[in-house]
């Protein structure tokens, strides 16, 4: 038997959340369907009548709705992704100890990495699929090239995933979750660039939020799936993601090493 | 196949097919072999140059109070923390370079119990055969052999949460045993359990070691010891203080008999000494002396002969207990 010495080995850890989610997908593909459809009724159909008579020219002469629901897309897989990376993981590191179970296999930490990626990477993918069967729904795409938004989607995701997951695995309970929300997600969500363009910011503002991974993720969607015409800074944001996705990676490999093997 | 017996006992040959490689210098039949090891937590020892062998179908214990060090020994064992300093060797590999090939033949029984409150009592045993690579037909076989092995048949379709303290610990013990180990370590396996559960897991674990499953038992209880261990050492403040089994260790720390006498306080404040000359040993301890003596009536009746009043007595045998309390001075538990 030479369980754990193959990549694919990081499948079983994403096997045992989907067991887990085979009970309660229903109701989560179901909010995953609802909120889109709030959101862009409310604030692209709603709101967006107002914007439309007053300046579409700083949308790049999109109507709100169409440049508000990628946004959404976007944003809605940061929250997802920042919302599985903090208490689902914490309770798996001390409050039940799953991987201190699963580590007394031939599983290594590395496979709960990659295990949790994975699953991140499946949720992510119907959480965007859904939402994205909603933007068609409002007429927003443009052209078949919107289906790339699921991949963009998906990385921005993994961004925000492993990077709290580095963060997670540095916090003794969940106290310092309420910050992560309250301080990064929330504005994040609100001033990357989701609602409005950021060069409405102040310019310093505007500066930091051209640095965060959801400015970058939120552009990448966007511009998928209006086929903008910035095409030439498609691999910029591309990249920032990869990058971004590559460094807090390794970060949540080494934290969560150092807190599950002493 | 679905009667257990046949599938658990095919753990027999796979020991003594010579498995085992050995980098190490270890006999055949020495499955662990530690040599001053150690574990350090910064500036704290935990486990403080330890020397032990376990040998294949022993049940091996580890008996020592709270902090004395045996789950940080254990989960050196277990390939789980990295030892500091010293030299392990487990089923002839080495836990540092080979760790995930000595877990694939180790069973784990953690103090605290960390079955997947997720899943259910059966998928708790198929999702940890899938960590073990074990193909899915013959996971579902072990499965059901090992439920009715720690007899939860019953309960395979119910959620982990309302279970038992004692049954808890069974489906732990039976998760251990998915991969066909042929080494089981169990910390503290009936700590916090009523006594009717602790016997139940005391019967299963017998009839592990009856197919000839080495066992490793950490515990904090001397009758546990006493009950279920061949060969156990004695740990106390990081570092082993005796080793034998548990009646060559009462034989030589102990008398074969003990006489516990309370006294009122006025009578134990007039004995200067008095007792010292009917027993071998006296250990005041706050609510009793304890006299070490062969014969225990014997000893009594010469109190009784000083006219010295007593307010109860009781003669009983030596058990680890007693062990412990000469060696270190305190009791197990206190
Ligand atoms: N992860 C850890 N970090 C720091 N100290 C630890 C850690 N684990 C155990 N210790 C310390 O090591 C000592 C031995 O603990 P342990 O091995 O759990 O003893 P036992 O199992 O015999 O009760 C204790 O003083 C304990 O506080
Ligand atoms: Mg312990």
């Amino acid at each position: 038997m030479t369980a754990g010495t193959s990549p694919l080995t990081a499948l079983r850890v994403t096997q045992r959340n989907l067991l887990v989610y085979r009970r309660t997908w229903r109701g989560s593909v179901f909010g995953s369907f609802l909120t889109p459809l709030l959101y862009l009724g409310a604030l692209g159909v709603g709101l967006g009548s107002f914007i439309a008579a007053q300046d579409t020219d700083a949308l790049g002469g999109f109507t709100y709705l169409q440049f508000l629901g990628p946004g959404l897309l976007a944003s809605t897989c940061m929250q997802t992704a920042s919302f599985e990376a903090t208490f689902p993981i914490m309770g798996k590191i001390s409050w039940r100890r799953n991987y201190e179970a699963i580590l007394a296999t031939p599983l290594q930490v590395h496979h709960l990495l990659f295990g949790e990626a994975g699953w991140m990477t499946f949720r992510l993918t119907s959480i965007s699929t859904v939402f994205l069967i909603v933007l068609v729904i409002f007429g927003i795409p443009t052209s078949p090239l919107a289906l790339l938004a699921i991949p963009a989607a998906i990385l921005t995701g993994l961004a925000f995933f492993l990077a709290i997951m580095a963060f997670t695995a540095t916090q003794k309970n969940d106290a310092g979750f309420a910050a992560i929300f309250r301080f990064v997600v929330n504005p994040l969500f609100l001033f990357s660039g989701t609602f409005f363009p950021v060069d409405r910011l102040p310019d310093g503002l505007e500066f930091i939020a051209s640095l965060t991974p959801l400015y970058h993720g939120v552009a990448l969607v966007r511009g998928v799936v209006l086929a903008g015409p910035d095409l030439a800074s498609w691999p910029v944001h591309l990249a920032y993601l990869v990058v971004f996705s590559s460094i807090a990676g390794f970060l949540a490999y080494t934290t969560l090493r150092r807190r599950l093997v002493k | 196949m679905l009667d257990g017996r046949p599938a658990l006992g095919r753990m027999i040959p796979a020991l003594t097919a010579g498995t085992i490689s050995a980098p190490m210098t270890t006999t055949p039949d020495v499955l662990i072999r530690a040599r001053a090891l150690t574990k350090q937590f910064g500036a704290l020892t935990a486990v403080d140059g330890v020397d032990f062998d376990v040998h294949v179908g022993e049940a091996f214990g580890f008996l020592g109070p709270n902090g004395a060090g045996k789950t940080s020994t254990m989960r050196m064992i277990a390939c789980s923390s990295p030892m500091s300093s010293g030299e392990l060797s487990v089923v002839g590999m080495n836990p540092t370079k080979q760790g995930a090939q000595i877990k694939a033949r180790l069973g784990v029984v953690p103090q605290i119990d960390n079955l997947d409150a997720e899943l259910t009592v059966l998928e708790n045993l198929l999702m940890y055969a899938r960590y073990f690579d074990i193909p899915g037909e013959s996971a579902r076989a072990r499965a059901a052999e090992l439920l009715d092995f720690v007899q939860l048949t019953d309960r395979a379709n119910d959620q982990v949460e309302p279970l038992s303290g004692g049954m808890k610990r069974r489906l732990t013990i039976a998760r251990a045993l998915i991969n066909e180990p042929e080494l089981i370590l169990l910390d503290e396996p009936t700590t916090g359990l009523d006594p009717q559960a602790r016997h139940l897991v005391w019967d299963r674990l017998y009839r592990l070691k009856s197919r000839g499953v080495t066992l490793v038992i950490t515990t904090h209880y001397m009758d546990e010891a006493e009950q279920l261990c061949d060969r156990l050492v004695v740990m106390d403040h990081a570092k082993i203080v005796a080793e034998g089994s548990p009646r060559e260790l009462i034989e030589r720390y102990s008398t074969r008999e003990v006489l516990e006498l309370r006294l009122t306080d006025a009578t134990r404040a007039s004995l200067n000494g008095r007792l010292d000359s009917v027993a071998e040993r006296v250990e005041d301890l706050p609510d009793r002396i304890l006299l070490y003596a062969a014969d225990g009536e014997q000893a009594l009746e010469k109190i009784h002969a000083q006219q010295i009043p007593i307010e109860s007595a009781l003669v009983r045998r030596s058990t680890l207990e007693d062990v412990f309390l000469r060696l270190t001075g305190r009791t197990l538990i206190e």
